[in-house]
């Protein structure tokens, strides 16, 4: 389930570099603990965040969780459909429910971040 | 650390892939399937709970009643054998102790269920108390079971267990009947503002109960959608909106305190709360936007600060919704504003409940 070309935080969030962009959403563990999402807030195009800056907030019913940047950047665009249809988060949280994509900070940092192997490991304790 | 108390239905929720959690000291299944899907199974369909941890007490002999009126805040005397009765039990402030459900089983034998985190200290309360009454409280919480059938098509679901006749067993009722070759004590009673059944069966037969139950159909739920769908229905969680610090005026329960009777624990103060009128009033809100309220997030109104007591998202109305004690001034219909990380959410003051097929047959 986990894809390998992905990179994961402790937080849960996974980005997937591209060039000179990033596309960040939130893990299948992070869905799977929050339940059935009601609410997102994304922040607007342009506006930037430091790594490990609260982007913005998942809510469900019975939790809500801050968003925290893999990685420090600009926001390019976000993932607007989650207004109508924010069950795509818990859905797909590897495709189509992504919530942001980014233009990476031009000295951008990926080195604090897992792998798939390793956000595997950390999953695994956690359960047990 | 003491290990989690578990039900006779333990292992079913974990055959089930259940998510489990402590609650009250004991180990029970939070959801299933997910906490919307369940949720809306009982409110279009059927559902079925677990809450056999909650506390069970046989009150029986010749003064059952003149105790029971005097430990509780209802009128006891008014309760007809095979019926049921919603009642609190008070502290001598008036503060909420417990509420709890209250069944006559015959004219000296009652069967008294209390919340599961206050049941150990309810036993000792009331034991306390009936040394002055010709009256036996025990304590029968390990040899029930509980299941929780709600929805509307619990009649048929029932029905289909049964071979008794259910037709004139009518809401509120509680009575001895055949389920799945079993006998059971069964109230047509709920905590989810739908029709069901509540399955009182000895704890060694529950597995196959639960089991009988849920091949006809029925959808397993667990305490994230009980508290979800007890939140519309608005009805009080210990804890939350009620605690020892809390009276009847204020929490709105003012129906169930039958203060023509002689003497009960807390008549006094209870008197002197509605005479001075309380300083907050617990009242329903929803939220204008997109927005979830949560316990403990404070309330922005012209007449002061409130609290919120129980919040979440709405399954059903799709929106945010909280119980909140607000300043007694606020009224149905008022704007107010709930603090939500720092910004204000604009909320309508609306009256309880916010969702119930039921409510008419609470006691207001």
């Amino acid at each position: 389930m986990l894809p390998s070309d992905l990179k994961y935080t402790r937080e849960h969030e996974w980005v997937k570099i591209d060039g000179t962009n990033g596309l960040i959403g939130i893990t299948n563990y992070a869905q799977s603990e929050l339940g059935d999402v009601v609410y997102v807030e994304l922040p607007v195009p342009d506006s930037t965040f430091a790594q490990m800056d609260v982007f913005g907030v998942v809510e469900s019913v019975k939790a809500v969780s801050d968003l925290y940047m893999p990685i420090g950047g600009q926001i390019i665009s976000r993932n607007d459909s989650l207004t109508h249809n924010p069950e795509k988060i818990n859905e797909d949280p590897y495709g189509d429910g992504w919530l942001i994509k980014i233009k990476l900070d031009d000295n951008y940092n990926a080195d604090d971040l897992l792998d798939s192997n390793e956000y595997e490991t950390l999953v695994n304790d956690l359960h047990s | 650390m003491t290990a989690l108390k578990q039900t006779p239905l333990y292992e079913q929720h974990i055959s089930l892939g259940a998510r489990m959690v402590d609650f009250a000291g004991w180990d029970m299944p939070v959801q299933y399937e997910g906490l919307i899907p369940e949720h809306n199974a009982v409110r279009n369909a059927v559902g079925m709970f677990d809450v056999s941890h909650m506390g069970e007490f046989i009150v029986e002999g010749s003064q059952a009643t003149e105790f029971l009126q005097y430990i509780l805040t209802n009128d006891a005397s008014r309760l007809k054998i095979g019926r049921s009765q919603y009642s609190l039990l008070c502290n001598e402030h008036g503060g909420i102790m417990d509420d709890c459900m209250l069944y006559r089983l015959e004219t000296s034998k009652f069967l008294l269920v209390v919340n599961a985190a206050n049941s150990d200290k309810d036993y000792v309360w009331m034991e306390t108390n009936s040394l002055q009454y010709d009256v036996r409280v025990s304590n029968q919480t390990d040899s029930y079971a509980l299941l929780a059938i709600q929805g509307p098509n619990s009649i048929s679901a029932l029905g289909n267990l049964s071979t008794d006749n259910l037709e004139h067993f009518n809401r509120t009722e509680i009575r001895t009947i055949d389920v799945s070759g079993r006998t059971c004590l069964v109230g047509r009673t709920g905590y989810t503002g739908e029709d069901g059944y509540e399955i009182f069966c000895d704890s060694d037969i529950a597995n196959e109960l639960w089991r009988s139950i849920l091949d006809q159909g029925v959808i397993p739920c667990g305490l994230g959608s009980r508290n979800t769908l007890r939140l519309e229905a608005g009805m009080a969680l210990h804890g939350h909106e009620i605690n020892d610090t809390i009276s009847p005026v204020e929490a709105g329960l003012i129906g169930v305190v039958s203060l023509s009777k002689d003497n009960f624990v807390g008549k006094q103060a209870i008197i002197k709360i509605l005479d001075t009128g309380p300083d907050k009033r617990l009242m329903g809100m929803v939220m204008k936007d997109r927005s979830v309220p949560r316990d403990g997030y404070v309330v922005s109104t012209r007449s002061g600060e409130g609290l919120v007591t129980s919040g979440t998202f709405s399954p059903t109305l799709k929106n945010g919704i909280a119980m909140a004690f607000l300043p007694s001034q606020i009224q149905i219909g008022d704007d107010v504003s709930v603090v939500i990380r720092e910004k204000h959410w604009a909320a309508e003051v609306v009256e309880l409940p916010f969702y119930s097929k039921v409510a008419k047959w609470r006691a207001k």
